[in-house]
């Protein structure tokens, strides 16, 4: 790999943004580990806002989902679950952190705008500016089945009622005008009354009239992030968002090609190009040398993917169980059968059912793969593999030419798997100069470089 | 046998329990929605002895008419002061009427883990038409309406906290599974107006349930562990708390303004009645006066109660009197007690831990039940 010269890239200042997710559900995060730490103990998630605000990062990020994963005709077993709510969980963050943003996912199905806004603003609050929001949608019967309301919303609306839910939230935001708050107590009342609006809205999904509580905080209201992938979750993205979260980090050309449609729809939207920051979700597995890094990267790939994982994977693939099957053995000679996808596992991982188990066999059998291996080379998987050294020099390329602004980075052992990173990585992007030295705001919105909320 | 000795609580949403107490607290109107500002009092209090803080609140703004206050969620609020101190228990006040019990109960048992084990839960009821409007949810309309969806979201609530067996979690690296899923469990709620299927997706809150704290009515009494209980006097709380045996524990509710080293208490009422009247409630007690005073009542309370929750005229004024002259007092003379390190909210009520009504025989002779110190 050679240096890149600064002077022949598009953005010879750019800068990496870091966030960590803490995942808390999901194949990914080893827990059979001796060092792997408990997924609900205050201190896990402590130690690791605590290290990446050591790390200079710009965001803790939690997760959601509104109801446990099934498989197999029962409650899925594997993989690590059970995670706290992430508002109250990011509440209490704020209290034992200074500097990193808190960024909550929360669900616009399932929750009602006038009640979700004011808690997002509370955090914003109670954090000096540091919340951040990571919109999302759901629609299925199944989740519903948790809620009052059931199963209700079909799914071409979901992204409707998440821009309608967005509209009243960022008018429960702005609702209180700069100066609202009386300044001593001996004001007429506690807070200028023409200056607090109220806010009334009646659209095809909310229908609700309310004086909000809370005033704006020092970053105005949450940071907006989103993570849908489809052509409606881009656009709503280019349309509403400060931060993409995608899934396109790991190849450049890919990455950039991401990056280059976010522009087009932005300017479509009519936004500018650096409106929004693009940081995808990644894993980063760090050697001292090539070889221990791809050493290192095998045991983390091992340990994520036992033969009941891969077994498991399969089975939601091909549609029906192979729990019984031998994952060391070759792929099921069965066609898969496609049904509907009922959402019982979160978000879908893998590309359209025939076409992924054509590619599985066809390089399964030029590689001589049992079902184990092909699930780790092809299954589910992201992620950046290297020395320290190395890595800074592929992601310098990365932020420089466009094709991202940052990673979200999962660590694959909690809570220690963000150590590396901190200690060996980022130290070496800042002498190539892509990452900051120094915290030099204090909110999450001051940190991602975005335009002050008007 | 000597009584045990008191267990204190504080109400420290906004300002102090009266209407217009932010004109005489210690600091500009927007500090109150400051996170110093609520870590500050939250130190008073633990450093103070109480054992517990409620936090007030609503969807709508408190106070009335043009004007009005701001108030951060209870929760969020809840959560930061868990962080903030280390034996304070913490419990905001949440209503089902429109929230939905699912969150709710993830929300409490997070609020429990972050604190770990210090978390409860004032049930509250909307009763205003506006809180509907707010919520953007169809108005739950009258007495029976508004007491079905609290006792149905407490159902659901508890049931939840249920849902997962204490021991849920196995780590079974030879099976490859992370957990067990017969130690997890569907509620199948299914109420009058809405159903819940479960299980939580919050593993079983270190307490198993968070204290639940009510006034009597709101909820059945056997599935709350504190009655909040009032009366005009000291024989009316006597006879409310002699007469609900349904409920584990009793606290009385009480309003105070103390006498602070300047001005006394009927002088500082005085001064805040210029703006708005202190209209006394049928369902708490009201002491004035000097610290001394307060000693006396709660000492006299403390033969018919198992605790007392306090609302101070003024937070600022009146907890530094309560934290100077009235706790240490009170710990003196062995009529109150601060909660030990380490202890869970439960225990320093003198509750036990609750298994899992779901918990399977097998695994209930796994694992007994034990007195928790965490």
């Amino acid at each position: 790999m050679t240096r890149t010269d600064p002077a022949d890239v598009p953005r010879p200042g750019a800068q990496l943004h870091f966030g960590v997710f803490f995942q808390g559900v999901n194949h990914w995060t080893i827990w059979s580990d001796p060092s792997s730490g408990s997924q609900i103990d205050p201190a896990s998630f402590l130690r690791v806002a605590r290290t990446a605000e050591r790390g200079l990062f710009d965001a803790f990020f939690l997760g959601d989902g509104l109801r446990l994963r099934e498989s197999e005709g029962g409650i899925h077993e594997l993989d690590v679950a059970g995670r706290p709510d992430s508002i109250t969980q990011l509440s209490a963050l704020a209290a034992a952190t200074e500097r990193i943003g808190l960024v909550s996912t929360s669900n616009t199905t399932f929750n009602e705008p006038g009640d979700l806004a004011r808690r997002l603003a509370g955090l914003d609050l109670l954090s000096g500016g540091r919340a951040g929001w990571n919109v999302v949608t759901t629609h299925n019967a199944w989740t519903g089945e948790n809620f009052r309301r059931g199963g209700f919303l079909d799914h071409a609306d979901r992204y409707r009622r998440a821009e309608e839910f967005l509209s009243v939230a960022r008018a429960v935001w702005n609702s209180w005008a700069e100066g609202a708050v009386a300044g001593s107590v001996d004001a007429r009342s506690w807070s200028v009354p023409e200056a607090v609006g109220r806010v009334r809205s009646t659209g095809a999904h909310f229908d609700v009239d309310l004086v909000p509580t809370l005033p704006r905080s020092a970053q105005g209201h949450p940071v907006i992030f989103q993570a849908g992938d489809s052509g409606e979750g881009r656009d709503f993205a280019a349309r509403q968002a400060d931060v993409v979260f995608s899934a396109h980090g790991t190849d450049f050309d890919d990455a950039l090609a991401f990056a280059e449609d976010i522009r087009r729809r932005l300017r479509a939207a009519g936004r500018a190009e650096d409106a929004l920051r693009i940081l995808p979700g990644t894993e980063i597995v760090i050697g001292a040398t090539e070889k221990e890094a791809e050493e290192k990267a095998r045991w983390v790939r091992l340990g994520q993917v036992t033969p009941a994982v891969a077994l498991g994977i399969a089975s939601r693939l091909w549609g029906f169980d192979l729990s019984g099957r031998d994952a060391d053995g070759p792929l099921p000679a069965e066609e898969p059968v496609v049904a509907a996808y009922d959402g019982r596992f979160g978000t879908r991982q893998l590309g359209e059912t025939l076409d992924t188990v054509a590619e599985w066999r066809a390089k399964a059998e030029a590689n001589g793969w049992s079902l184990r291996e092909t699930v780790i080379e092809l299954g589910p998987q992201r992620g950046h593999v290297g020395t320290p050294a190395g890595l800074a020099e592929r992601f310098a390329r990365f932020v420089r030419h466009g094709a991202l602004d940052g990673f979200n980075i999962s660590p694959y052992l909690v809570p220690d798997g963000l150590d590396d990173i901190v200690e060996l990585l980022v130290p070496e992007l800042q002498e190539r100069g892509v990452y900051r030295s120094a915290y030099t705001g204090t909110t999450l919105r001051e940190h991602l470089g975005l335009a002050p909320v008007v | 046998m000597p009584r045990p000795a008191l267990r204190l609580a504080v109400e420290i949403d906004g300002d102090g329990a009266h209407p217009a107490a932010w004109r005489r607290a210690a600091h500009s109107p927007g500090e109150l929605l400051t996170p110093r500002r609520l870590s500050r009092v939250a130190s008073v209090a633990e450093n103070a002895g109480f054992t517990l803080v409620t936090l007030d609140d609503s969807i709508l703004p408190p106070g009335s008419g043009a004007g009005p206050a701001g108030r951060i969620g209870a929760v969020e609020r809840a959560a930061f002061v868990a962080a903030s101190t280390s034996v304070l228990g913490v419990a905001p006040v949440l209503a089902t009427t429109y929230a939905e019990p699912f969150h709710v109960s993830s929300q409490l048992a997070s609020l429990d883990h972050v604190s770990a084990g210090r978390a409860g839960w004032v049930v509250g009821v909307e009763t205003d038409p506006a809180a509907a409007r707010a919520w953007g949810r169809p108005p739950v309309e009258g007495p029976d309406a508004t007491a079905r969806e609290a006792r149905d979201g407490l159902r659901v609530v508890r049931d939840l906290w249920d849902s997962w067996e204490d021991d849920a979690v196995i780590r079974s690296v030879a099976t490859s599974r992370y957990l067990d899923r017969s130690r997890l469990h569907p509620i199948d709620f299914a109420g009058e107006t809405y159903a819940v299927k479960g299980p939580s997706i919050v593993p079983r809150p270190p307490q198993g349930r968070p204290v639940v704290l009510a006034r009597p009515g709101i909820v059945p009494a056997e599935l709350t562990d504190v009655a909040l209980i009032g009366g005009g006097s000291v024989a009316d709380v006597a006879a409310a708390a002699a007469g609900d045996t349904a409920t584990p524990r009793a606290f009385a509710e009480i309003e105070v303004a103390l006498d602070t080293p300047h001005e006394t208490a009927r002088e500082r009422i005085t001064d805040l009645e210029r703006y708005a009247p202190w209209t006394a409630r049928p369902d708490r007690l009201r002491y004035t006066g000097p610290a001394a005073g307060l000693v006396s009542l709660l000492t006299e309370l403390h033969g018919h109660v198992d605790g007392v929750r306090l609302h101070p005229l003024v937070l600022d004024e009146d907890l530094a009197v309560l934290s100077r002259l009235v706790l240490p007092e009170l710990v003196v003379r062995r009529i109150a007690a601060p909660p030990l390190p380490g202890t869970t909210l439960r225990a320093s009520l003198g509750l036990p831990r609750p298994l899992s009504r779901f918990t399977t025989t097998d695994s209930a002779a796994a694992t007994p039940v034990r007195e928790e110190i965490r």
